[in-house]
This record gives C-alpha cells, structure tokens and sequence, in this order.
C-alpha cells in the first residue's frame, strides 16, 4: 500500500504490516489511557462488571442447591460450561462491544467521519474503543472456569487441553462475529437494540446452558444458527466425554472453530448490506 | 382537592401516550422476551423435573407461569435504576420542577405509572400470549385472583417508581448516584425473582430478600397472579406491598422536603 | 494532471414517506461541472439545495443515482480509502476529531492514520498549530473548546496529510467576525503556498467575496450559476441594503441619489435603503442621508443566499 504522492511532497513508501497497524493502535491507546485515568468512575465501572458476573454465577448455583444434577451434569460440570461461555463472551465484549454504538454514529450523523479515514469502516469501529471494565467480569468467568477445569472430572490430556484452547478461542470469535452480525442490523432497525440483543445476550445465557434440556426449536435457534452450543456445551461434553443430546452428537465439540466461522460470515454478510443500505440513502 | 386529582390524572395519561411512540423498541422488546422467555422454560423445566415433577409449590405449570408473567412485566418495572429524573437532580435543572404547583414525588411516580400501564398493552400482554401460545400458561379460575392481582400489579408498578425516585433524590447528597444505581439494578432484578423464582433460594437468600422491597415489585404480583399458594396467600402478599408502598412513599417524601431545603440553602 | 472533480449528470434521489404518500426527492439533478487543481470554489445554495448530498457524493459516503464522478482521478465509492488521502473535509456542524481526547491526540492519530513519518507530522503540526494560533488548547479535550477553538482544530485535522483537495462544509456557521477573517485568511495562505484546491459551501457570501475566485451556485438540485462573483453580481444585480436608525421620524428618503427607498419603521425612525454596489457605495449614500436628516446608527446588509438564488432565478427568466 503506497501513500500518494501530494502537491510538493516527494516519494512514494510501502507501508510494513507495524506501519499499517499504527492508526488502530494509537486510537486503541488513547481509549485505553482516558478508561484507566478516571479513576473512581473505572473503579466502579470495574466493580458493576464484577457484580454482573457474580449475579449471574448466582442463578447457576441456586437451581443447583435445589437440584444435584441438571442436563445430565452436575454443578461442576456445569460451572465448565458456564465458564468457557462467560469468559469467552466477556472477551469478545472487551474488544467487539462497544459496535453497539453504531445506531448513536447513525442518528448524529457522524458515521460519516468514518468514510472520511483511508480505512475500512468496521475495522474502524471496532478499534475505536475497548471497555477494559469487562476484564472485571472475564475474571468471575475466568474464576468459574478454573473451578469447572479442576472438579468436573475431565481427564486432562494434550487432547483434551487442546479441545479447551480450541473451545476458548472458537468461542471468542463466535461472540465477536455476534457482534458484527447485530451491528450489521443496527443500519436496518430503528432503535432496534432490543431485537439484536436477543441473539446477542440470549445468546450468551443460552451459550451457558447444557444444550440437553433445549427443545427441538430451540436446539435449532441456539444450536446451530446462532451457535451457542458450539462455544461451550459441545466443547464440554467432549472433554467429559459425555454422550451429547439428540440433534448435537458429542464430536461436535470439535467443530467449534465452524461455529466462529459462520458467525462471522453472517456477520460480514450483514454489515456488508448495511453499508450499501445506508450508501444507497438509508437512514 | 378535585383539581389537583385532575392533574394527576392528566400526568398519568401523559405517561401512558408517552409510550406509544416507541413502537418498534415495543417489537424489539417482545422478540427479546420471547427469546429469555423460551431459554428460562428449558431450564427451569429441567429443573422441576429433575426435583421430581414439583419444586416448593412449583411445577412446570406454574413454573411456566412464572415465567412468562415475569417477562411480561419487565416493560412495566423499573428494574436498571436509571430515571430522568436523576440527570435533572445531578444537572440542577430540578429546581424547575420544585416551582411548578404539584408534588415532585406525586407527579414523577404518576407520570412511570402511566408509562407502566401503558407497556403492559405492546409487551406485558402479548409476552402472556405467546407463552400460553407456545408452552403453555395456567392462570387461575377464581376471579379473587384477577381484582387482587390487578391491585398487587399496580402497586408493584407503583412501589418501583417509588424506589427509583429515592435513587434519583439521593442525587442530593451524593454527588455520583451511579454506584446507588448499579446496585439497585443488579439487587432489584436478582432478589425481586427475574432470574430465578424465589421460592427456590436457600433459607437465608429468601430471608434476604423479603428484607428488601425488590420482591413486591414483581415476584409478589406474579405470584398473586398465578393464584400460587392460595387466596390467603394472595391477600398477604398484597398487603406486604401495601406495606412497603407506604414505607418509599414516606421516605421519599422526607428525602424530597430535605433535598428541597437543601436545595435552597445552596441557592441551586 | 486532469481535472481534480469531475462530475458528469450526477444525480441522487431519496425516496422519501411524505405522511402517507411515498414520493421521489430529487437532491441532486444532473450536475456537470468540472474543477481544476488549485481552484477555490464556492458552492453555495439555499438550506436543502443540494449542496450537502453532493459532497457526499463526491467523497464515497452516498452511491450516486445516475451519474458519474471522479474526484482525484478516482471513483469515489469503490476507491474510498485511496481517494482519503488526498481529501481533506471539514464539517462544520459534525467533528470528526475524538470528542473526550485532548486535540493534540487526535493530530496524533490522524498522523497515525496517514501514515505520515515522525518528521512529516512535527513539521506538519508545528505548521498548522503556527498559523491557525492553536497552541493555546492543544491538550483540551475537544468537547471543551469554543466554536471558534474547535473549527480552527477540525481546519488543522483535514489538512494535516496536506490533501491536494480540501472540501469545507460551512466551515464558518456561527463564528465571530475576526474567527471567520482569520479563517479565511489560513485557507488562502494554504492554496498559496501548497497550491490546495478548495471546495467550499457556504451561507456566507463574505466567505465567497474573500476566498473563492468562482461560483457554484445550486437550486433544488440544479447547477443554476457557473462563473466568477463579478458575472453573479452582474446577473443578479449587486444590490446591498443599508439601515438607518435616525434621530426623529422622517418622511420616507424617496429619491435618493444612487439609493432606493424600500421601507421605513417606527413612523420614519428606520429607513431601509438598497443601492447598487457596482454604481455607488455606502459611504456615499450615507452622506446623501445625513444631508437630509441626522443619522444615530446604521448598518449594512450582505445580500443573502436565498435572496441571490431568488434574482439569478427571476434574472434567468
């Protein structure tokens, strides 16, 4: 990629991948830095995202002081579940969340500054911010996965350590690719927040349930066009090597990586329609 | 005495039109109810059924009930702790509002009530449907169960703008209500029954709970409403929420007096 | 080097909900025109003409109708990123710096942005903090500044990668007097010295008069001028209004020399004048004025957009 050569300038030079990396870098850290300078606001931004977690922990273990087994798994089998999908989602939150914010750039009209800048948009969006807060709740999901990796009962090997990294990261990119896809959809709703949010946070509560007690529709909604069974469940099963349920057979943990695939090829899919929406006139 | 009801009623009604402009948010949030709706029945199914078919005077029935009743509502209570008001207490523009001839507290908790009510006819009703619709509801036969749960579903409405207010008045003295405001969202929505009903926490959890006014804002008229427990029970917990209505009003009331003293010391 | 804008029947509907009815708007209507480097441009037309829908179209943001241009050499919607390089807008109701970071930040990432080396951006800003007296607010987060503070940073932010084009959008809507003359007075230094071509909308016929050697001048979508300020003048009359308070009421000042009597207020007390600026001046009407009645206070009116648009209309028929 070369810079064009401008009245009175000279040259022409090739930007390196560090070069072509700086603009998100410098944006990211001036989030970062004006996040952690105020204080008291990051502390209790820090706190509210903890608590978030913990209540969320909390309904888990409820039904689990009425019941020893749900789904076919007991409590720390499911904290394993739960765990991979909250820190995995509170993750892709960290980094994708704040695309969330497009509807406010569409109303006050200042999307347009993105098209102004010689990057892609998205690429744009998603680097121009990070909400470091969300760390305070990867840490309780992080906590409740430590718990699942040492009581569930899965017999650690290269394998299945493997299927864990590989459950992790797949389900990173699945939320993330959520994240997209709602963003996507922000150019086509009107104040249409509550509607994405559906897959997007019912995804993630869905993503921390054993996909055993689902019905069929269900199994279909959040097993296969919203992954969620994918980032979590699956993986679970596999390590336990528990049979799974009718419609998501146990290998299927394996196949994580697809799941973050098409989540993020319907993602792109919609941005894509969305940005010839709104350059067609839309909104 | 005539006027001033007028315009409390006035303010309701504005509350109530207020609403209707939201059209698609009212789509958005039917579709999000549906979606928690449908993941709540898979688990706490799972989870009656694993305890035998009945779980402290649940089954899957009632539990579906539950369910759909208390997604129903959640357009209709103030369960994140943010109001209006609270910006315009933080920015000072309150002192406004302290001129114009009506009560401060009356007139914000009459205009959420009318936007409560209003919410039931996009979101409470049809959330109710589509749950009898798709898993099934059971509601009760015996009328006693209607004229109760329509008081105890009022006051809830009515107790959750109160609490709210006492966030928003407390901007008073603290000078970030964010903190308040955080931890009435996560207590209200956790110990007022929305992620689990709280007949189903530990001993101590439950006791905790009915410390607190969170469950007369929503667990109570569910409860009512699905007619669980009895008529008796039904007729106590209206009276509990009665009791703490009286309670927010009354601390609302001195919160509001002092703040406007308060106010008018600073010169605001 | 070929044209840097050419537009060729460049058109942009919107389909719009009138009430009940859907009908077809059409914001931009078959505009041909062609800029050469190193012009200074004005665009000017009433609110709602089309001046808004054409920058969008000439920068990537909107897809044209029907239509084609190029700007740079390149087509706006499919070569967006390589033509930012070499473009440079200021909106001047939307900032595109980073609302809660100091200004000095946002030169930071936008050199970041273009890639531009350590030396070029010190120079650079070093440079535009000089002429455009920003140094004084450089670590003030940008939602803090004045009117004035922040157009002059967002002038700076569009022309810190030097762009060979640069595209303001009503750069100086509600800016004081002596903002607007130093603003001004930037953008022609900057098209001396690096020879920047400049496309400009405006409201305000001072910003054509002192900055812009031709004229655009759009109605209802419609290319309706295409010349300097002296043929516009000549088209529409270069008529000025000047107002008179007086110190007691006067019959109205009919016959005048040089000057029109248009209306009078307070029983006499305001007396709108017109003349033409070509013909006479206002030093000289005034004094024609004062020899028949005391004169307290007075002022002179620009002729406005609308009112331009209206004559070069009424002059066309």
């Amino acid at each position: 990629m070369a810079s064009m050569a401008t009245a009175g300038k000279p040259a022409v030079k090739t930007a390196g991948l560090r070069d072509r990396l700086r603009p998100y870098r410098a944006v990211l850290a001036s989030r970062a830095r004006s996040q952690r300078a105020y204080r008291t606001s990051f502390a209790l931004d820090l706190g509210s995202s903890m608590l978030v977690g913990v209540v969320e922990l909390a309904e888990v273990w409820v039904i689990f002081s009425n019941v020893s087994a749900l789904g076919g798994m007991r409590f720390n089998q499911i904290l394993l579940v739960f765990g991979l999908a909250d820190l995995a989602f509170s993750l892709a939150d960290l980094s994708f969340g704040h695309l969330d914010t497009l509807p406010d750039y569409l109303r006050a009209g200042t999307l347009d500054a993105f098209y102004l800048r010689p990057q892609p948009i998205l690429l744009q969006l998603i680097t121009s911010d990070v909400s470091l807060r969300r760390l305070a709740r990867a840490a309780v999901g992080a906590a409740a996965l430590g718990v699942g990796v040492a009581t569930s009962g899965v017999a650690w090997d290269p394998r299945t350590a493997a299927l864990l990294a590989l459950g992790l990261v797949s389900g990173y990119a699945t939320f993330a690719g959520l994240f997209v896809w709602a963003a996507g959809l922000q150019f086509f709703l009107v104040d249409g927040a509550e509607m994405t949010n559906s897959f997007v946070y019912g995804g993630r509560y869905a993503a921390t349930q054993p996909a055993s007690v689902w019905s069929r529709p269900l199994k279909l909604v959040f097993g296969f066009f919203f992954p969620m069974a994918f980032t979590a469940y699956l993986p679970a099963v596999t390590m336990l090597g528990l049979p799974g349920p009718q419609w998501l057979p146990a290998w299927l943990g394996w196949c994580a990586p697809a799941a973050a695939v098409w989540s993020w090829a319907m993602g792109l899919l919609c941005w894509r329609w969305g940005v010839r929406h709104y350059q067609g006139g839309g909104g | 005495m005539r006027a001033t009801a007028r315009v409390y009623w006035r303010l309701l009604v504005a509350g109530f039109r207020r609403q209707s402009a939201y059209r698609l948010a009212a789509l958005g949030g039917l579709v999000a109810n549906l979606t928690f709706g449908l993941l709540k029945v898979s688990i706490l199914f799972a989870t009656v059924r694993a305890a035998g078919g009945e779980l402290h005077g649940y089954d899957t029935a009632s539990m579906s009930t539950y369910i759909w009743l208390s997604q129903g509502l959640l357009g209709s209570v103030n369960l994140t702790g943010r109001t209006d008001l609270a910006l315009r207490v933080k920015d000072g523009q309150v002192a406004v509002d302290f001129l114009r001839p009506v009560d401060l507290q009356a007139a914000t908790i009459a205009t959420e009530t009318g936007a409560s009510l209003f919410a039931l006819i996009p979101r409470g009703l049809p959330s109710v449907l589509l749950g009898a619709v798709t898993v099934g509801i059971l509601l009760p036969t015996s009328p006693v169960f209607y004229l109760l749960g329509a008081v105890s579903l009022v006051t809830g409405m009515v107790i959750s703008a109160a609490t709210v207010y006492l966030i928003a008045v407390a901007g008073f003295w603290l000078v970030e209500t964010r903190g308040v405001q955080i931890l009435y969202m996560l207590a209200s929505g956790f110990l007022g029954g929305l992620y689990v009903p709280i007949a189903l926490f530990p001993q101590w959890l439950r006791i905790v709970a009915a410390a607190t006014p969170f469950p007369s804002i929503m667990m109570y008229p569910v409860d009512v409403l699905s007619g669980l427990g009895g008529a008796g029970r039904a007729a106590e917990l209206v009276l509990a929420q009665l009791a703490w209505l009286a309670g927010a009003a009354a601390a609302g009331q001195l919160l509001t007096r002092a703040g406007r003293r308060r106010l008018e010391v600073q010169g605001g | 080097m070929s044209a840097i804008i050419e537009a060729d029947g460049l058109t942009r509907e919107f389909r719009i909900r009138d009430g009940k009815r859907r009908r077809v708007l059409t914001a931009v209507d078959g505009l041909t025109v062609s800029i050469q480097p190193a012009e200074a441009v004005g665009y000017i037309g009433a609110n709602g003409a089309g001046k808004s829908t054409t920058i969008k179209m000439l920068t990537g943001i909107l897809v044209p109708t029907a239509g084609r241009v190029l700007t740079c050499g390149l087509r706006p919607v499919q070569d967006r990123r390589r033509l930012a390089r070499q473009v440079g807008v200021v909106f001047g109701q939307r900032s595109q710096l980073w609302w809660d970071l100091p200004v000095r930040e946002s030169f930071r990432i936008l050199a970041a942005i273009h890639a531009l080396t350590t030396a070029e951006e010190n120079d650079r800003t070093a440079e535009l903090v000089e002429q455009l007296e920003l140094g004084g607010f450089l670590s003030v987060p940008v939602r803090q500044l004045s009117l004035g503070q922040r157009m002059r940073a967002e002038v700076a932010a569009a022309l810190l990668h030097s762009p060979r084009l640069v595209i303001l959008d009503e750069p100086t809507i509600g800016l004081d007097v002596l903002s607007k003359q130093r603003l001004r007075e930037f953008l022609v230094g900057e098209r001396r010295m690096h020879g920047t071509t400049l496309l400009l909308t405006t409201h305000d016929m001072g910003d054509v008069e002192r900055l812009c050697d031709r004229i655009l001048v759009i109605d209802h979508g419609r290319l309706a001028y295409d010349g300097d300020l002296p043929g516009l003048s000549r088209t529409v009359g270069a008529e000025r209004v000047l107002v008179v308070d007086l110190a007691e009421p006067t019959p109205d000042l009919t016959g005048l020399d040089g000057a029109r009597h248009l209306s009078s207020e307070g029983g006499g007390l305001r007396q709108r004048l017109a003349f033409d600026a070509e013909q006479t001046t206002a030093a000289k009407v005034l004094a024609a004025v004062s020899d028949k009645a005391e004169v307290l206070d007075l002022t002179v009116e620009e002729p406005d957009i609308e009112d331009v648009v209206r004559r070069l209309y009424a002059a066309g028929r």
